[in-house]
């Protein structure tokens, strides 16, 4: 089997006195997609931005392709792993044309002006997202969920291997959230990239991802395939409140009781 | 598909250099002795013995010169504060660099230490400021609204030293005292160097822009995009901190520019820094030759400090910037 595209070896994580994971593996490899599960304050975004280099774990390894994540420079990691945060964007004026284009800075050459190659790329993204005629819209006047494919479409430019997503499907209609994890999964499980992300409706993360892991919060994790995973007896512990699935449409469903 | 960034910005930053020129040139014109624009051309490049030949060049065309470096120096000082606090209302003056700068030259004329002193005291001085602006308000992250209050508060704290020290001194200094208080261009005649560090300046500013697009999104998103974001950050720190220190120690405390240069480029052209950067640099030299031209003729013979104009009208300013931003409109 080819090389895994991000490994975590024996990961401890935490946030002052609270165990987010105490030795968690990780083999993410190509055509992959990920549901990271679990309470509130379980410590899924700081999981995520650990395995994406941006904090240091407590102890154990990060990879990426083989080649430790600390061995990388920021802009070679920067194409090997793109993030989408939760947190908003900061007050200054501008078009989300050049938003979008911010993506491409991994690949702008020594003057620091983008190619053709880039701007076409952004304006793909753009289309992808349906944000087809915004480009010149100020971003302050966006909607949360223009916004939020705005974002999805940077993440698009940016090319990187692995997506690494906190709660994608924030801010979009029910409509809206099924279009773009469907684009998002269609990009980047095929060929040699692959997808993980923070979700808090488990139907859209069974429907959308093949394996998952679940953050209890207290340290301790399940991770695993979707099908040997995704039991009523699974997420009943993962929240702490009773759980049932129910088969409808050809999709599992949860309820809470 | 929109239009590439650069040669949307192109023609802006053409007129830019025409108004750059344009303001040169009414610099040159106006003054207590008047030079039409016909002879301008003629004077400016053959001697022929007149005074006007020697006002221009002995006075005008350095003193202008000398306000298009501050100017510039100052936009870009605000330019680099405002994407490191990522706050349009960041900037040396008001951030309390400029009285640091003022207190140390000031102490420095009270022990009676010689002239020569004054500059390297200014630039010490606001350098000192900086560091202790970022001390105090730095911990572990850059909160950019306590930063801010920080530096405001700062800027309190210098004015109250500053009248102490007015107060202590000798009425035969106040004057020299007033021309570091308020920022003065009319014995800046050694255009040399302001343009030196305005170029060195913006080679560097240029050189770190599609980084500092990038800041402006928040420091973990340009980390995810391939910023060094801590190594940016101690950049664009100590390039504006010597950038005021620089502009201070040549003419004095000048107030606003680096805050209204570096918003009327926004305004204009939105908020990408390889645009940004020589834009606000040609808009702040521009202002402060108009600024200093107003400065000398307007209650001629006698001569404003160039400072007064520029707080004047940046006062205004800051107070619809502040609306903008925390007012809630858009």
């Amino acid at each position: 089997m080819s090389q895994p595209l991000l490994t975590a070896e024996k990961l401890a994580l935490s946030i002052g006195n609270i165990r987010i994971t105490e030795a968690l593996d990780l083999h993410i490899v190509a055509g992959s997609s990920w549901g990271i599960l679990g309470p509130n304050g379980a410590g899924k975004t700081t999981l995520l931005h650990t395995l994406a280099g941006l904090r240091p774990p407590d102890t154990g390894t990060i990879r990426y392709s083989g080649k430790a994540v600390t061995d990388y420079s920021p802009r070679e990691l920067a194409r090997e792993r793109g993030l989408l945060f939760q947190t908003e964007l900061s007050g200054f004026p501008g078009t989300l044309f050049e938003t979008v284009l911010a993506g491409r800075h991994p690949y702008l050459g020594r003057l620091g002006w983008e190619s053709p190659q880039d701007l076409e790329q952004a304006a793909t993204a753009i289309v992808q997202t349906g944000l087809k005629g915004l480009e010149e819209r100020n971003v302050q006047t966006l909607s949360g969920g223009e916004r939020q494919r705005m974002e999805i479409a940077t993440l698009l430019a940016q090319q990187p291997r692995i997506a690494l997503l906190d709660e994608p499907s924030n801010h979009l209609d029910p409509g809206q959230q099924i279009i773009m994890l469907r684009l998002l999964r269609a990009h980047f499980t095929s060929t040699d990239r692959a997808l993980m992300m923070v979700l808090h409706d488990c139907n859209l993360a069974m429907r959308f991802c093949d394996h998952l892991l679940l953050l209890k919060g207290n340290g301790e994790h399940r991770a695993g395939s979707v099908k040997t995973l995704a039991t009523a007896e699974n997420l009943s512990w993962l929240y702490g409140h009773p759980v049932t699935l129910e088969q409808i449409a050809g999709h599992a469903c949860l309820h809470f009781r | 598909m929109p239009r590439h960034p650069l040669r949307k910005a192109l023609p802006l930053l053409f007129l830019l250099v025409l108004l750059a020129a344009v303001c040169l040139t009414l610099s040159l014109m106006i003054g207590s002795v008047s030079i039409p624009a016909s002879d301008l051309w003629s004077l400016f490049w053959h001697d022929d013995g007149s005074v006007q030949y020697r006002i221009i060049h002995e006075l005008r065309l350095p003193r202008t010169l000398s306000a298009f470096g501050v100017g510039g120096v100052l936009a870009l000082a605000g330019v680099l504060m405002q994407a490191l606090l990522r706050n349009p209302l960041a900037d040396p003056y008001i951030l309390g660099v400029s009285g640091g700068a003022a207190v140390a030259v000031l102490g420095a004329m009270l022990l009676g230490l010689p002239l020569a002193w004054q500059a390297p005291m200014a630039f010490g001085g606001a350098l000192a400021s900086t560091l202790l602006l970022f001390a105090l308000a730095h911990h572990g992250n850059w909160n950019t609204s306590r930063l801010l209050l920080t530096g405001v508060v700062l800027a309190a704290g210098w004015a109250a030293l500053i009248s102490f020290v007015l107060s202590l001194s000798p009425p035969m200094q106040l004057p020299g005292m007033l021309f570091w208080l308020m920022g003065d261009l009319s014995d800046a005649l050694h255009p040399g160097l302001p343009l030196v560090v305005l170029f060195i300046g913006l080679v560097i500013a240029l050189w770190l822009s599609p980084a500092l697009n990038l800041a402006l999104l928040g420091s973990q998103r340009a980390a995810a995009l391939g910023v060094e974001i801590r190594h940016l950050h101690i950049m664009i720190y100590v390039l504006a901190s010597l950038l005021t220190a620089a502009a201070v120690s040549i003419a004095g405390a000048i107030g606003f520019i680096g805050l209204i240069a570096p918003h009327m480029l926004r305004l204009l052209a939105g908020s990408d820094h390889r645009i940004l950067v020589p834009g606000a640099a040609l808009i702040g030299g521009s202002l402060l030759m108009l600024a200093d031209t107003a400065a000398r003729t307007m209650i001629a013979p006698m001569q404003l400090p160039v400072g007064v104009l520029t707080a004047l009208f940046g006062v205004p300013v800051f107070l619809l910037l502040l609306n903008k931003s925390y007012g809630g409109r858009s």
